[in-house]
């Protein structure tokens, strides 16, 4: 409670919410305010020459070249990147984590393999290593998702890792462990609990990397794949109509930098409001 | 000091060599036939077998890697299943236009990029302050080929002012480096904000304000330089995020570099150009990172008592 009064007493950190919100709300009541379904081609939608049509009171967005209703797509694929952000971004913490903790807290050799591999992973442009492992596996939603948590997971390794490391040192873990208690123990009761609020931070941000890396992934083609519509595709199948039906391309544009700013805002705003060393900074 | 170049450069070897085994395990994953598309559909058994042989492709994996490692070594790439012309060859000819692009991206983001984060710093939580970083998060959230897409239809199809695309004169450099260069810049502004931040709160900054040094004089020969050191080891991180960058940008704007070269091998399923692009990129944020810790310790001496 006092983390959402925090959040909505900032100008910039409410305007994120009320993104997020509106987005999300928009995505789950999909079939309710929606007029047309995604994926139905409209006679009415395209003109007498065949050609998408600009915004107008039948069609709020306009329609595409295949004469579907814009606002239609655009909301089913609000739902697109909510989901892939979402379980992308979810197992990306989790492998993460997993790997950063056990790195952090054995250290040895079991750490210096697990925290190499994760430098090694580091050099690879994320994006190029994302378009190589979605060429491999053909993709769709779920393997488009896993494709991002196999490449964002390093980022949060890390940091997990660092803080890990200087959790292990500290007195009162030093002391449980002359206690006698088990790994698993120290691990899950005092460990663990500290690393919550970067965790969260970093769950927040890291979703809209994430929908920032399915976007483009879509965009270039190997990302979701039509007909489902994910607001990269649509400025995929488009792209090329750009200079005369602008709107195919700019409005998802929009909704992929709506949804980015807003993760953003919030987390960057998280990040000052769970940390305590961070009050009255900046 | 020499210790720790040494200990930095086995360390880069060591993460190239990983980085080979990891392209290969990708390369050994696709499920693509590279024989099959080789030899085409009606080829008979025994080309098709003479093929894998020829390629060494019956050989045991560890046998088939060192093959691959050897003849990377000798700037072997391999060859494109679809151009049948040697990777190394194409990259090679297309590496200047990535390059020169880099350079002006870098330029733009940097300039920009430290210009707003040292007058946020200063103005701190002021009005220019709180615009800047709203400015800066638009930058970090916003995708290339968007703001790539919307500077093509706003300076080349409206205003009329740049071509739509391709390769040629400084014109055709100018929206492709703005479109990377105004991303990253948002980057740059938060980190040199904050760098700036932690230095001006330094007692030496006090001190020089306390001897009368004015106050611009302070920020620019005291505060500034200090701050740029964290900087410099952004840049080597940076190249990462360029090497990534570059495919949607080139593809969007028609820059013929080793970004569009890969764009147009993901759209052909051509695995060899694929590899040898993210080799090579890979291979060049180690040599940036690598540089960026070498350039750091010589700038900044705290380094080496560390």
């Amino acid at each position: 409670m006092y983390v959402i009064k925090a959040l909505l007493s900032r100008k910039l950190s409410a305007l994120g919410l009320f993104i997020i919100s509106a987005i999300i709300l928009a995505a789950i009541f999909a079939p309710l305010i929606t007029p047309y379904p995604p994926e139905l081609q409209l006679f009415e939608g395209l003109t007498l020459e065949g050609a998408p049509l600009p915004p107008n009171t039948q069609f709020w967005l306009g329609t595409d070249l295949l004469g579907r209703d814009l606002f239609s797509r655009l909301v089913y694929g609000a739902q697109t990147s909510l989901i892939i952000g979402v379980i992308a971004n979810g197992a990306a913490i989790t492998i993460g984590t997993i790997v950063g903790i056990i790195a952090g807290f054995y250290r040895g050799i079991v750490g210096a393999i697990l925290m190499r591999f994760t430098d090694l992973m580091m050099a690879f442009p994320a994006l190029l290593l994302a378009i190589v492992l979605a060429a491999i596996f053909t993709p769709s939603l779920w393997i488009v998702a896993m494709v991002i948590a196999m490449v964002n997971w390093v980022q949060v390794a890390r940091v997990i890792y660092s803080e890990t490391v200087s959790l292990a040192e500290r007195d009162f873990i030093v002391a449980e462990r002359s206690l006698g208690a088990s790994h698993f123990r120290i691990l899950l009761k005092h460990i663990a609990p500290h690393l919550i609020y970067s965790t969260i931070v970093f769950g927040t941000l890291g979703i809209s990397t994430t929908v920032l890396l399915e976007a483009t992934l879509s965009f270039l083609g190997v990302g979701v794949q039509p007909p489902t519509p994910s607001w990269g595709n649509i400025i995929f199948e488009n792209q090329t109509y750009f200079a005369t039906a602008p709107w195919l391309v700019f409005l998802p544009g929009l909704g992929i930098v709506s949804l980015a700013l807003g993760f953003n805002l919030v987390g960057d705003a998280l990040r000052e409001i769970l940390d305590p060393t961070m009050k009255g900074k900046h | 000091m020499l210790s720790h170049v040494i200990r930095r450069l086995f360390e880069a070897m060591l993460i190239l060599l990983g980085i080979t085994i990891v392209t290969y395990m990708l390369l050994y994953l696709f499920p693509a036939d590279p024989v099959r598309q080789i030899a085409g559909r009606s080829a008979t058994p025994e080309t098709v077998n003479n093929i894998r042989h020829q390629l060494g492709l019956d050989l045991p994996v560890y046998e088939q890697y060192w093959r691959y490692l050897t003849s990377l070594l000798q700037g072997d790439f391999g060859r494109s299943y679809i151009q049948k012309t040697e990777v190394a060859q194409l990259i090679w000819s297309r590496l200047p236009a990535s390059l020169l692009l880099m350079v002006a991206a870098i330029s733009v983001e940097l300039f920009l990029g430290l210009t707003m984060g040292v007058i946020s710093a200063v103005k701190r939580n002021s009005s220019v302050d709180n615009s800047l970083m709203v400015v800066s998060f638009v930058g970090v959230s916003a995708p290339q080929f968007v703001v790539g897409i919307l500077l093509l239809y706003v300076f080349a199809v409206q205003l009329g002012w740049f071509p739509i695309g391709g390769y040629g004169d400084a014109k055709h450099l100018v929206l492709p480096a703005l479109t990377l260069g105004l991303l990253g810049s948002g980057w740059y502004a938060r980190m040199m904000r904050s760098s700036m931040l932690n230095v001006l709160e330094q007692d030496f900054i006090r001190t020089a304000r306390a001897k009368g040094v004015s106050k611009f004089r302070v920020i620019l020969r005291h505060a500034v330089p200090n701050a740029l050191l964290p900087i410099i080891a952004m840049i080597g991180i940076d190249i990462g995020i360029f090497m990534s960058g570059i495919v949607v940008v080139e593809s969007v704007f028609g820059w013929p570099g080793i970004g569009q070269l890969a764009w147009q091998a993901i759209q052909r399923v051509d695995i060899p150009i694929i590899m040898g692009v993210t080799l090579v990129a890979a291979c060049s944020i180690v040599i940036g990172n690598f540089l960026a810790d070498i350039i750091a310790l010589f700038v900044d001496p705290r380094i080496k008592l560390k």
